[in-house]
């Protein structure tokens, strides 16, 4: 037998970056140890090496960072749009020639695949800070009105899936239209934005204006509580999502919220097959699933069930999981140990309810945190993993007969984040979509962002939009 | 006419109206998705060892090719002694698949590569417009065929193509096969540049394997648009799928505008992860070209020696 064509490992270096062994929080301008001097490890998923160790913030460095960016927003705030665009204009340069810095860094906190972090990741990042640069002498023609105020001081807390992209989402926008914040990265991924405070500081942006918290769910419980405070954003969970939308009613506080999502991801029997198992590839096995718009319900038309599922099968068989340096991988590692737990937990459970499971023969590496992909056929509205969010590797694979019905499927679950419609016709793409609660429904496509796009979703996940002219009035008082 | 039709789909030929009823109730093309998927592809970082690899089976699957009216004996002679011995300074450099010539060559071609591996393709069917009566097509082939040709490279009648008379080019190229006989596979050119649209492209990949083709080609390289990845992409899930349905196995030769290693390794790459690997053999992959051969051995010196050598250290034809 010929020799098979065995990819050579291709590892970015890891050597373009240099990782401290401990950091201090963000706070006016200046890295600090934590009130308390308490800190933290943040390890790479795909090791389980420790990369380095961060302070926790506590409700003392919370209450600093808050009256640092009060302090700074006087000055932020009345300074003209055209120059807060300079410095926005200047971090968004600085992070495309950081670029590959950023990358590797963020594929070793997160394990995601450096594919993604160079190819989609850091390149979106540079661009939501230019285009929100672009907005900031522009407010007065946003459609809210002339000169339209920012709110004061924004807390942020963002989630582990996208680091630094969520991070972009946020301070993009505050900045750009004159806000202040205090931002809180997640646990396990702390390391991307405390790069980003170094960015800051490169492209000499006033003191107090960025502040950079890291710490679990109490800090960021305390940054959303803190009556300073005057807007919270938070993309996370549902479960956390609603926790804070309690802790800020009756508060004067404005709030968004970006919350969990069970995407539907709708093949008609007419769709382009082949680039429907990729947009369906895409859906799914972007970020190892660990996409809040992840296409996680796929409804296929009776009618070409067994076709599709031979050719995604077939499809998922040559992606390559593994270290998440190397150039050639698709499936990088799953980000905690707890995801992990959180993932097995609930496909034992699609199995344990008759869900028929298919898992993608991968040898798995030794350590790190690992999940083949995987999907469910026979799967039904009633089945758990057809309605809970799994935020990992695996696709449910459910069936409808007429266009009707695959409407009233994806509708029916508790999110409304992320839809998608594969079809050759142009009215059905139309009419299928209008009638789909999501935010975002993409047609022939999936999982595409650009930061002009307004994201955010329906029902429980969440409210406000991110992105475009529309992700402005989050930060604006109107 | 009968039909060559593998037994699964032998009604769809039977008539215009099945024929077309057929061809255009395939799964239509995305352009947007199959040329990201294409580029995504194209990604991957093929190094060292896979390199070496690569590049190797690369050389083994060149149809090195002269179409040019000032070809000469002399100058076909030439071809065919590199198409045997590529590298004359390192032995271990495989032959390439096969030269590729008009039909009036063969014979010298055939000469020259006598007593080794090489075979002798000759682009037949009043190459490149194909715009001769099929009697006029069929006697070329009859004629390349005599003077030994392994393989014969036909055009199809685009124009018949796109006013929609799919069985007229069907028939043709099933008159070309069997002219072919048994002694030489027959490459069904499309010339994709002039059929515009991925639809079609995707119509006259399953066109061609229903009519007989052993092998789809996309262009002759005589037009702006030759082989890009997203059309080999394109054909190359056409054979997987006659496959599928079928069990009838087909070859892929993209054609004209590949020219380095770097592209020609990127090909491999579709074809590994669309086709599979079992299509990574000469018999069932192909290159046509004539200037990639040149930069596949100065990659392959380069990494036999560490150094860049250039356009010196190889052969001019």
């Amino acid at each position: 037998m010929a020799p098979v064509f065995d990819y050579a490992p291709a590892p970015e270096s890891r050597s373009v970056v240099d990782i401290a062994s401990s950091y201090g929080l963000f706070i006016d301008g200046e890295f600090t140890e934590a009130a308390d001097g308490k800190v933290f490890k943040t390890v790479s998923p795909s090791t389980e090496e420790v990369l380095s160790e961060v302070a926790e913030a506590g409700e003392a460095d919370v209450d600093r960072a808050v009256k640092a960016a009060r302090k700074a927003f006087e000055k932020w705030s009345a300074l003209p749009g055209s120059e807060r665009a300079k410095y926005l204009f200047r971090i968004a340069r600085i992070i495309q020639e950081r670029s590959r810095e950023l990358a590797v860094l963020e594929t070793l906190d997160n394990g995601k695949p450096i594919r993604e972090t160079r190819d989609a990741d850091i390149p979106l990042v540079a661009a939501y800070f230019f285009y929100y640069a672009g907005w900031a002498d522009k407010l007065d023609h946003a459609g809210y009105g002339a000169d339209p105020r920012p709110l004061g001081v924004a807390g942020q807390v963002i989630p582990w899936n996208f680091p630094l992209l969520m991070l972009a989402w946020k301070i993009a926008p505050a900045l750009a239209t004159g806000n202040t914040v205090v931002l809180k990265p997640a646990e396990t991924t702390p390391l991307s934005a405390l790069f980003f405070a170094d960015i800051c500081r490169q492209a000499g942006l006033p003191k107090g204006v960025v502040n950079i918290l890291t710490g679990d769910g109490r800090a960021g419980a305390a940054l959303v509580a803190h009556p300073d405070v005057d807007k919270v954003a938070f993309t996370g969970s549902t479960a956390v999502g609603k926790q804070i939308a309690r802790t800020v009613a009756g508060t004067r506080k404005k709030l968004t919220l970006e919350l969990g999502g069970k995407g539907a991801n709708i093949v008609f029997d007419d769709a382009p097959i082949d680039q429907a198992v990729e947009g369906i590839v895409n859906g799914i096995f972007f970020n190892q699933g660990q996409v809040c718009c992840a296409g996680s319900r796929l409804l296929v038309q009776e009618s070409i069930h067994d076709e599709l599922l031979d050719s995604l099968k077939r499809r998922l068989t040559t992606l390559r999981l593994g270290d998440p340096l190397d150039k050639n991988t698709d499936i990088g590692a799953i980000n905690s140990a707890q995801q992990l737990e959180r993932i097995t937990s609930l496909v034992e459970q699609g199995e344990a309810e008759g869900a028929e499971r298919w898992s993608a023969a991968c040898e798995l590496p030794e350590n790190g945190y690992w999940f083949a992909p995987t999907l469910f056929t026979g799967v039904t509205q009633a089945h758990t993993v057809a309605r809970d969010e799994i935020f990992g590797p695996v696709l449910s694979v459910l069936t409808f007969r007429t266009p009707d019905e695959a409407v009233a499927k994806a509708n029916n679950t508790p999110y409304g984040l992320s839809a998608g419609i594969w079809t050759e016709k142009g009215s059905r793409i139309l009419a299928v979509a209008n009638k789909l609660r999501a935010g975002v429904v993409w047609s022939n496509t999936f999982n595409k962002f650009d930061p002009t796009s307004p994201f955010g979703g329906y029902k429980e996940s969440g409210f406000g939009r991110e992105g475009g002219r529309h992700g402005l009035e989050a930060y604006l008082d109107v | 006419m009968s039909s060559t039709a593998p037994h699964a789909l032998s009604d769809v030929t039977a008539s215009d109206g099945t024929l077309r009823r057929f061809l255009h109730g395939l799964p239509g093309v995305d352009a947007v998705g199959l040329e990201a998927r294409a580029a995504s592809l194209g990604t991957r970082s093929i190094k060292t060892t896979a390199k070496a690899y690569a590049i190797d089976l690369a050389i083994s699957m060149v149809d090195l090719t002269t179409l040019e009216g000032a070809d000469t004996p002399g100058k076909v002679r030439a071809l065919g002694a590199k198409a045997v011995r590529p590298d004359p300074t390192d032995r271990t450099a495989p032959a390439t698949a096969a030269v590729c010539v008009y039909p009036d060559m063969v014979a010298t071609a055939k000469e020259a590569v006598a007593g080794s591996t090489v075979k002798v393709a000759s682009v037949a069917t009043a190459f490149p417009a194909g715009r001769a009566p099929l009697s006029v097509k069929l006697a070329d082939v009859r004629e390349a065929v005599a003077a030994g040709a392994d393989e014969i490279d036909m055009v199809i009648d685009r124009g018949a193509f796109l006013a929609g008379n799919y069985l007229k080019v069907h028939d043709e190229i099933t008159a070309v096969k069997e002219a072919c006989g048994t002694s030489a596979r027959l490459k069904v050119i499309f010339e994709t540049g002039e059929l515009s649209t991925y639809d079609n492209i995707r119509r006259a990949s399953w066109l061609g394997m229903l009519a007989g083709a052993d092998f789809i080609k996309t262009s002759t390289g005589k037009v702006a648009v030759n082989a890009t990845p997203a059309n080999t992409l394109l054909m190359l899930e056409a054979v997987r799928d006659f496959r599928a349905q079928t069990g009838v196995r087909i070859g892929v030769k993209p054609a004209g505008g590949i020219r380095t290693s770097k592209d020609a390794i990127k090909f491999l790459v579709l074809v590994n992860e669309t086709a599979g690997e079992d299509w990574l053999d000469n018999h069932w992959f192909r290159f046509g070209a004539s200037s990639l051969l040149n930069d596949l051995l100065m990659q392959r010196q380069k990494l036999a020696t560490g150094r860049y050598s250039g356009p010196d250290y190889v052969t001019v034809d």
